[in-house]
C-alpha cells in the first residue's frame, strides 16, 4: 500500500528577484515588480511529503513530532522572518525565486531520517505554487 | 485520462494507543493523542477516480453514483463514530491518518467499478492529510 504523510508549515519571508546576469533594464523586464530594490515579502506555505512503510506498532509512516522538529530547525529557522537574499547562505548568489527555494528546501530535508522525503511544494501566494520531487539533474541555478 | 475528485467530511473520535507499550512509551511515541478518553477532527475526504469519459455520457462515471457510495460506504460507517471502538475494520490498528487512509482505500477499491481508484486523500486537519494510491502510482 503507497501511502505518503503531507504536513504543512507557514513560513513569512522576504526577497528580491534580480540577477548578476542581466542588466538594470534586463532585469526589470524579467522581474517587474519582484525586482524593487528594497525587496517584498510573502507569506509561504509548505507542503512536506514523506513515505515509507507503515509501522505496525506505531500505525505510523513517520512520527509527527519527528517531522516537525525536523522542518522547524532545517527550513522554518532559517527562512521564516528572513531575508532570503541576505540571510539564507545558498541564495547570496542565486535567485531566490520560488522554484529555487523549492530546490534548497527539498536539499534540507531529504536528509530527514525516520521516512523518505517526496515532494515539496511551495505556495508563494495562494494563486501559485511549485512542486519539487528531487529529480532536477542541474539542483539550484 | 481524465481524474474525478469528489470531496466528503465526517467526523469522528479517537486515540492512539498500543497495549504493547508501556504507559511512559504510549506517551511518549504518542503525546496528547494518546489520552484515552479521546479527540475528534472533522475528516475531510477526497476520492479520486482515474478513467476515460464513455463517450455516450461524457462522463468517467455518475458522480452521483460516487456520491452514494461514498455516503454509504464512509458517511454511514465512520461519521460520528468513535474510531477505536465502532468501525471493526479499524479492529487492532491504531486510527492514524495513515491507517485510516488505507482502510478506506481498502473500502473503496472494489466498489468502483467505472472508472480506477486512483488516490484518497484524507485531512486529519488543514495541515495533515495522508494520500493512498494502492499499489499504484
Amino acid at each position: 500500500m503507497k501511502l505518503e504523510l503531507h504536513r504543512r508549515y507557514r513560513f513569512s519571508a522576504a526577497h528580491r528577484l534580480w540577477s548578476p546576469r542581466f542588466t538594470g533594464t534586463e532585469n526589470r523586464q524579467l522581474y517587474g515588480k519582484c525586482a524593487n530594490p528594497y525587496g517584498h515579502g510573502h507569506n509561504y506555505t509548505l507542503d512536506v511529503a514523506v513515505t515509507g512503510p507503515v509501522d505496525p506498532s506505531t500505525g505510523m509512516i513517520a512520527n509527527l513530532a519527528d517531522v516537525d522538529a525536523f522542518v522547524q530547525r532545517e527550513v522554518l529557522e532559517v527562512f521564516d522572518h528572513r531575508n532570503l537574499n541576505t540571510e539564507v547562505p545558498a541564495f547570496r548568489d542565486r535567485v531566490p525565486t520560488a522554484e529555487n527555494l523549492c530546490v534548497e528546501i527539498f536539499a534540507r530535508l531529504k536528509r530527514f531520517p525516520g521516512a523518505r522525503l517526496v515532494s515539496v511544494r511551495l505556495e508563494e501566494t495562494g494563486f501559485n505554487s511549485f512542486e519539487y520531487q528531487g529529480d532536477s539533474q542541474g539542483g539550484l541555478s | 485520462m481524465i481524474y474525478v475528485t469528489r470531496k466528503i467530511e465526517f467526523a469522528a473520535a479517537h486515540f492512539y494507543h498500543n497495549p504493547d507499550f508501556s504507559p511512559e512509551e504510549n506517551r511518549r511515541i504518542f503525546g496528547k493523542c494518546n489520552n484515552p478518553q479521546g479527540h475528534g477532527h472533522n475528516y475531510v475526504l477526497e476520492v479520486t477516480v482515474a478513467g476515460e469519459p464513455d463517450p455516450a455520457t461524457g462522463m468517467v462515471l455518475d458522480l452521483k453514483e460516487l456520491k452514494d457510495i461514498l455516503h454509504r460506504e464512509i458517511i454511514e460507517r465512520m461519521d460520528h463514530r468513535h474510531l477505536n471502538y465502532e468501525v471493526p475494520e479499524l479492529a487492532g490498528r491504531i486510527p492514524t491518518t495513515e491507517n485510516i487512509a488505507a482502510m478506506i482505500w481498502q473500502v473503496l477499491a472494489p466498489k468502483i467499478t467505472r472508472g480506477r481508484l486512483h488516490r484518497v486523500r484524507l485531512y486529519e486537519t488543514p495541515d495533515l492529510f495522508v494520500d493512498c494510491y494502492g499499489d499504484g502510482r
